[in-house]
């Protein structure tokens, strides 16, 4: 197998943020970062942070790759390694047989990197913004004009050349930074939530473009916390928490180790545990589970299991306050694996 | 938007690209200097208003009404030089270097380029040199004509001048690097309430470092401050026969300055660049 990307037991553990002197000893530019600091909670025994655990991933060429997860997964960390902004703590990471640590140079000349939030070179106009960038990466001046025109046309920015990326909004402000990805032809292409914050509109009209990159033959790396983006764009998904590699596979694939049945999350006024025997004990439950205030059950047909589930809860003393019913997917798959929702 | 076609030009992944690092310094170069072309009226008031007022208050008004002697133009003159600079110099680097790193990552396009990170952080440097020359070359002869004759001013050494110019932009530019590194975004007000500030009043730049026989205390402490020795190297070239620090003590200091900071900026600028 061609591996576009390889990454071998990377682990990446941010060291704990200093009392006394705020975080200063904490790069706060460090890709992942921030999200680490608010979500997991998983820290070594000094206090570090552990953003990715032992990582395991092997991307062949060519193809569309999923990382979804929730916030703070580890999924921007992981961007982070492979486009040579972070360092790992141990492990290795390669692209095109390219250790980034090691050969950090020719990593870039072979990546195009999308961030999470647009981050053009507001000094600049938009045509500059790219011209610039192709010029880092020794494109004459010709070739960078004629390239920029040509992308910008096919982005939908071909009026906007001339300019200030202030006046362009989010979404064009998006497509701008595929634009700068893709200016110096690289072989990879990293996305990191490249959706947040686009209209549907928007998205859709961004899936069309990374449709068009996989067709040509690019390796895509993409993460999401939407389920719905990494099923219908991706060849295959791995699903990450806690810096964990949890699943990897294609998205039909992936729904077919999805527990059977609908799940049926019941949201109750106070702890589950207490009524989890009695919706075990109900005709056609395949399996239930007490997560604090959720009991979780599956059932072959869930509508018609709720009135008994309820009742159930009742009969231990609780009350209902939310219901949640979820056919076989992506998305229960992902609860049964990590045992919380994504969004 | 898309319209079917995709981006690309239909080329997909191509060659690998051969680039030489001075190609890609050179690009990186380009960049600011363009940017500072669009900018070079609002950075020259930015930089220059400040110095020229203290030229008028102190190097015209003051001399005029009787409060100081008119040969205090002299040691004013290279002081005012100093101070304009080492604006330009620190601003032009540290300023945008904590939006950068802090709040709009603009920088990341530039930390992906094929090329060591240091090489990133050397061009900054260079390009805060450039200004720190561009502001001192803009006030000199507006500060002279404000200030009108100046008793002993020499420019028979222009090239040395330059120099000693070039050289102390680059310390100050290198500092630059150093505190647009260290400080993070919400702390920038300190930059020149706690740093700024105090090393423009005590760092010879209104007064020359000769004067201070009269406070030894105060003239070991401003050896600390690198204001102290870019004004003095100015004074030595520019109105060589009044009383100024000897101009090996003023080079000494200097690359001192420019060492440390460089070693100490790098290093930040390496730990913001690469989590």
């Amino acid at each position: 197998m061609d591996a576009a990307i390889e990454t071998r037991a990377l682990r990446k553990v941010y060291p704990a943020p200093r009392k006394r002197r705020g975080n200063r000893g904490v790069p706060s530019f460090s890709p992942g970062m921030p999200a680490m600091a608010e979500a997991t909670g998983m820290t070594t025994a000094d206090g570090g942070i552990i953003a990715l655990d032992a990582l395991d991933l092997a991307i062949p060429a060519g193809e569309f790759f999923g990382l979804l997860g929730p916030n703070g997964a580890g999924k921007t960390t992981t961007i982070g390694v492979l486009t040579t902004r972070v360092l790992p703590t141990s492990g290795q990471a390669f692209v095109h047989g390219h250790d980034v640590l090691r050969h950090a140079v020719v990593v870039r000349r072979r990546i195009g990197v999308v961030p999470q939030r647009p981050n053009p070179d507001r000094g600049l106009t938009v045509l500059e913004n790219l011209t610039f960038h192709a010029a880092y990466f020794g494109f004459s001046r010709k070739d960078s004009v004629r390239r920029a025109g040509e992308i910008l046309g096919q982005l939908g920015l071909g009026d906007r050349g001339g300019d200030k990326v202030d006046h362009l909004s989010g979404g064009q402000q998006q497509r701008l930074m595929i634009a700068r990805a893709l200016i110096h032809e690289p072989q990879v292409i990293f996305l990191d939530e490249p959706t947040v914050g686009l209209d549907p509109q928007a998205r859709h009209a961004l899936w069309d473009i990374l449709r068009g990159l996989h067709a040509e033959g690019r390796t895509i790396v993409m993460t999401t916390h939407y389920m719905e983006e990494a099923d219908r764009l991706c060849d295959r998904i791995a699903i990450v928490d806690r810096g964990r590699l949890l699943a990897c596979d294609a998205p039909v694939e992936l729904k077919k180790r999805a527990p059977g049945g609908t799940m049926i999350e019941i949201v109750l006024d106070g702890d589950a545990a207490p009524a989890l025997d009695a919706a075990r004990a109900l005709p056609g439950i395949l399996k239930a589970e007490a997560e604090g205030r959720i009991l979780r059950a599956y059932h072959p047909r869930g509508g018609e299991s709720v009135a008994a589930l309820i009742g159930a809860v009742q009969g231990a003393g609780r009350q209902v306050t939310d219901i949640h019913l979820a056919a076989p997917s992506l998305e229960t798959l992902f609860v049964s694996l990590t045992g919380r929702k994504l969004d | 938007m898309a319209g079917g076609r995709v981006p690309g030009a239909g080329s997909g992944p191509r060659r690998e690209v051969r680039v030489t690092t001075a190609r890609v310094f050179w690009a990186l170069l380009m960049r600011d200097l363009t940017v500072l072309r669009r900018e070079v009226v609002f950075f020259l008031l930015r930089t220059a208003m400040q110095p020229l007022m203290f030229t008028v208050v102190f190097g015209f008004l003051l001399p005029r009404m009787g409060f100081v002697q008119r040969g205090y133009t002299a040691a004013l003159l290279p002081g005012v030089l100093a101070v304009s600079l080492a604006l330009a110099a620190v601003q032009s680097v540290a300023l945008p270097m904590v939006a950068e790193f802090g709040w709009t990552k603009e920088i990341e396009d530039r930390l992906l380029a094929p090329v060591d990170n240091r090489l990133v952080a050397l061009e900054k440097v260079l390009v805060g040199a450039v200004q720190g020359v561009i502001a001192a070359l803009f006030v000199l002869p507006l500060a002279r004509l404000i200030m009108g004759p100046i008793e002993g001013l020499s420019l028979a050494h222009i090239g040395i001048v330059v120099a000693v110019t070039a050289f102390g932009a680059t310390a100050f530019s290198v500092l630059g690097l150093f505190l647009g590194t260290v400080i993070e975004g919400p702390q920038i007000g300190l930059l020149f309430g706690l740093i700024i500030a105090p090393m423009i009043m005590f760092g010879c730049a209104y007064y020359p470092w000769r004067g201070l026989d009269a406070v030894p205390l105060m003239q070991y402490c401003v050896l600390i401050n690198p204001l102290t020795y870019i004004a003095e190297g100015l004074r030595a070239v520019l109105v060589p026969g009044k009383p100024h620090m000897p101009l090996g003590m003023v080079l000494a200091g200097l690359v001192v300055i420019t060492l440390v900071f460089w070693v100490l900026g790098l290093r930040t600028f390496m730990r913001r660049a690469v989590g």
